[in-house]
């Protein structure tokens, strides 16, 4: 362990520590999937750090480890900007992932839910569709589809008193690695996307990678954010940070400090926008370079329906910030802050008018929600 | 970039001198859209920003406000049985109107930007550009003729009353514009309702009634006129017999469509070249303007079939009802009169005062056409019912959608 750094209130945000040149891992027997004791497998996941993987929402934290989650969900196909192709991520890898969701079915009483790539064009991998022991579902659309919490919303809704689990493809790789040959495996598939990094990559790095090491050999500019994550939902990161457990992918993309003359009024330029009053609206081939820059200050709600088109959700996404603001309980509860996560309202956020910061607002009201119980 | 380092230089200090620094943040966001960048959250925002927002709703209505010019032009002279022709005295025509747009254009910005700076700078935020498309909208539904004086009291208290004591942009209850104009409508009745007021520069319909022109038709432009070999404005003119000044609502009332059609022909209606407030008259190029909102994702498509369906169906119950010759007018043809098109285009989808949700919209929608359709044809009092439909419905917007909220709220605790 190199150090311990600590963020506001000294809670710890990030403990760095050296990998042996050498990987060594520790090998522990593992409980046969099928004939364990639920309470044997959780046991032995909690022991060998497979646990940290899952995921629970309400709230998207960390699975408790008394809970018994009504559904788990996987969504084998991510539809964020420059995601990486998870049929790639998963390849030479197929018996791990498989074992996984059989591990996974025993923790469970009710289904592994897989949500599988249904677009046109799209193939998900034989190991996504041909995934025994599981409920297959095809989502079709665009970005946010791929969202766990969407296909949750339409394959089984979360409610007051429930609680399911989710997974990424590559948790559920090393859960099932566990269970084939006892050793954690914290390999991970990266891709490093973004304009600045040139060609799209793919790198075969550990859980937690230094992203100095990552960029090594590639000259980025220093007016360039590194997100660990992609560009809606990510997280910034120093240049010498490290990337989140959760995350696949490393984007990088230019700041945008600059200004803009009559910027809300000149349509010359191209810039993405679901507005269709920038040129790329007639020219859909048209390339452009998007950057950090908000394109206008914050303002009051003003613009409805906006976020509606953004959230393919019984929800009203406008109203449940607006409750949240308010620290209305039980307008929260009853227009769905349960079914929701930072990512799923992130497409919204970037769509709106009014500049707000919904992820932010929705964080709040999630917190707010776990304290009162 | 020099010239961003140049006005930079003028920045007042925010502590000292408040309003100036308001007033230069204002100036400064106009010219330069700012150099912020995302933190936490979304990484890339959209192109789109509430100025930009409001500036397409304004370019929205600049074929209005065109026609408008033209319209008040033309109005004037077929009083004066002169230029009847669309295209004769173009100059002419465009030089009067520009005469009675400007001034309820300037004065409407310097009185509403003036409170809004004034506002803002007390309390110590950034200029909000809500009034960017409420200022390019109330010379649009005014009486061409207006005194300036009353169009600046219905301003201030639209502003102040309707929107600052609310909170500001995005906090009013009521349309600010149908606010201006409902105080008009109330507070002086007689500037806003009858025959005389939509037709611009004659003392009265009455038969040889002068023209009322002032230094700026008969002396700047005249002289420019003159000097180019050009007709000019003749202030002898003389307003011409038989001529009513009855706008197609007022003839309705009286005599159904036939009274109409005796008056102004279809082309005449749809087109616009009929009296009537500035800005609502011409019905293709306020469709243009509404397709360009729907395009941009600024206005609600939902509110505006919503209201167009509520505004069929209720003629049509008038017409099975048929009390009156008015009641009898055939629904396509209510559709071609008064300002049915301008107030569901650009009035009843302002965001901040319709309904926020799907279904809410469409019901919001509907009953705007219900009411208004009541109000137009069976109270006499009222010429025209759409500006008090929108704001009785502002008023219920956010009831409704506090049951279409609570529907959903019911449906998801019930799944529980």
């Amino acid at each position: 362990m190199i150090e311990v750094n600590r963020g506001p209130k000294r809670a710890i945000t990030e403990v760095d520590s050296l990998a042996d040149k050498e990987q060594q891992h520790v090998v522990t027997e593992a409980p046969d999937v099928a004939g364990a004791s639920r309470e044997d497998i959780v046991e032995f996941l909690l022991k060998t750090g497979g646990w940290s993987l899952i995921d629970q929402r309400p709230y998207n934290v960390l699975a408790g480890r008394d809970v018994e989650p009504a559904n788990i969900f996987i969504s084998t196909f991510d539809t964020a900007p420059l995601a990486p192709d998870l049929n790639k991520v998963v390849e030479g890898r197929e018996a791990a992932f498989q074992k996984g969701l059989d591990a996974l079915g025993r923790l469970t009483h009710g289904k592994v839910h897989l949500g599988l790539d249904g677009r046109k064009g799209h193939m998900p991998a034989d190991v996504y569709a041909n995934a025994t022991d599981v409920e297959k579902h095809y989502f079709r659309g665009p970005h946010p589809c791929g969202n766990v919490g969407i296909q949750i919303h339409h394959i089984a809704p979360i409610t007051s008193n429930m609680k399911v689990w989710t997974l990424g493809v590559q948790d559920v790789i090393t859960i099932g690695g566990l269970f084939l040959n006892g050793t954690y495996d914290a390999t991970r598939v990266i891709a490093l996307t973004g304009e600045p990094l040139g060609e799209h990559v793919y790198v075969r790095t550990q859980i937690g990678a230094n992203i100095a090491e990552l960029l090594k050999g590639i000259s980025v500019d220093d007016n360039t954010r590194i997100i660990s994550g992609d560009v809606l939902s990510g997280e910034k990161k120093s240049a010498n940070g490290y990337m989140n457990i959760e995350s696949d992918q490393l984007t990088a993309i230019a700041e945008g400090d600059h200004y803009d003359m009559f910027g809300w009024l000149v349509p010359s330029k191209a810039l993405p926008s679901i507005s269709n009053t920038y040129p790329n609206f007639l020219f859909k081939n048209m390339k452009f370079v998007p950057d950090t820059n908000t394109h206008g200050e914050r303002r009051a709600f003003v613009v409805t329906g906006q976020y509606e088109k953004m959230l393919p959700m019984d929800i009203y996404p406008q109203h449940l910030m607006k409750a949240i603001l308010a620290q209305d309980f039980e307008r929260m509860e009853g227009l769905g802050i349960y079914e929701l996560s930072e990512e799923d309202i992130a497409l919204c956020e970037f769509a709106c008018t009014s500049k707000q910061p919904l992820q932010n607002i929705l964080r709040e009201g999630l917190d707010l929600m776990r304290e009162q119980g | 970039m020099g010239l961003i380092d140049q006005f930079k230089k003028l920045e007042p200090d925010k502590e000292k001198r408040p309003f100036l620094h308001t007033v230069y943040d204002g100036f400064f966001t106009f010219l330069y859209t700012p150099n912020f960048v995302t933190k936490g959250g979304v990484h890339i925002r959209d192109g789109m920003d509430l100025k930009r927002t409001m500036v397409t709703v304004v370019l929205a209505l600049q074929l209005c406000y065109v026609f408008g010019t033209w319209n008040i032009g033309h109005q004037h002279f077929i009083a004066l049985g002169e230029h009847m022709g669309y295209f004769d005295a173009l100059h002419l025509k465009i030089a009067y109107g520009l005469t009675k747009i400007l001034p309820l254009f300037i004065w409407t910005h310097i009185v509403g930007l003036g409170i809004e700076f004034f506002f803002a700078a007390r309390k110590g935020h950034g200029i909000e550009e809500g009034f960017l498309v409420t200022g390019a909208l109330i010379p649009l539904i005014m009486p061409p003729d207006l005194p300036i004086w009353i169009l600046c009291l219905a301003i201030a208290f639209a502003v102040i009353i309707g929107k600052e004591a609310f909170g500001g942009t995005g906090m009013n209850i009521w349309n600010i514009a149908l606010l201006a104009r409902v105080f008009v409508f109330f507070a002086y009745p007689t500037t806003i309702s009858g025959d005389e007021v939509w037709v611009s520069g004659i003392e009265s319909t009455a038969a040889g009634a002068m023209a009322d022109y002032s230094w700026w038709h008969t002396g700047f432009f005249n002289g420019l006129f003159d000097w180019f070999g050009w007709s000019t404005f003749d202030p002898m003119a003389t307003v011409a017999d038989g001529y009513t000044g009855a706008t197609p609502l007022a003839l309705a009332y009286q005599g159904g469509w036939e009274a109409v059609t005796q008056v102004y022909s279809e082309g005449q209606m749809i087109w616009g070249a009929i009296p009537g407030s500035v800005g609502e008259t011409s019905k293709p190029l306020i469709i243009v303007g509404a397709l360009i909102l729907i395009g941009a994702g600024i206005g609600s498509w939902r509110i505006m079939v919503g209201m167009l369906l509520g505004a069929i169906g209720m003629s049509m119950l008038l017409n099975v009802w048929g009390a009156t010759p008015f009641m009898e007018v055939p629904w396509q043809y209510q559709l071609y009169m008064g300002s049915f098109f301008f107030a569901m285009a650009f009035m009843a989808t302002d965001p901040v005062t319709a309904s926020s949700t799907h279904r809410g919209k469409w019901i919001y929608g509907a009953f705007i056409g219900a009411i208004g359709m009541i109000i137009r044809v069976m109270n006499p009092a009222y010429p025209e019912g759409w500006m008090l439909a929108i704001l009785i419905l502002n008023t219920f917007a956010p009831l409704i959608d506090h049951y279409v909220i609570e529907a959903n709220m019911t449906k998801r605790l019930k799944r529980a």
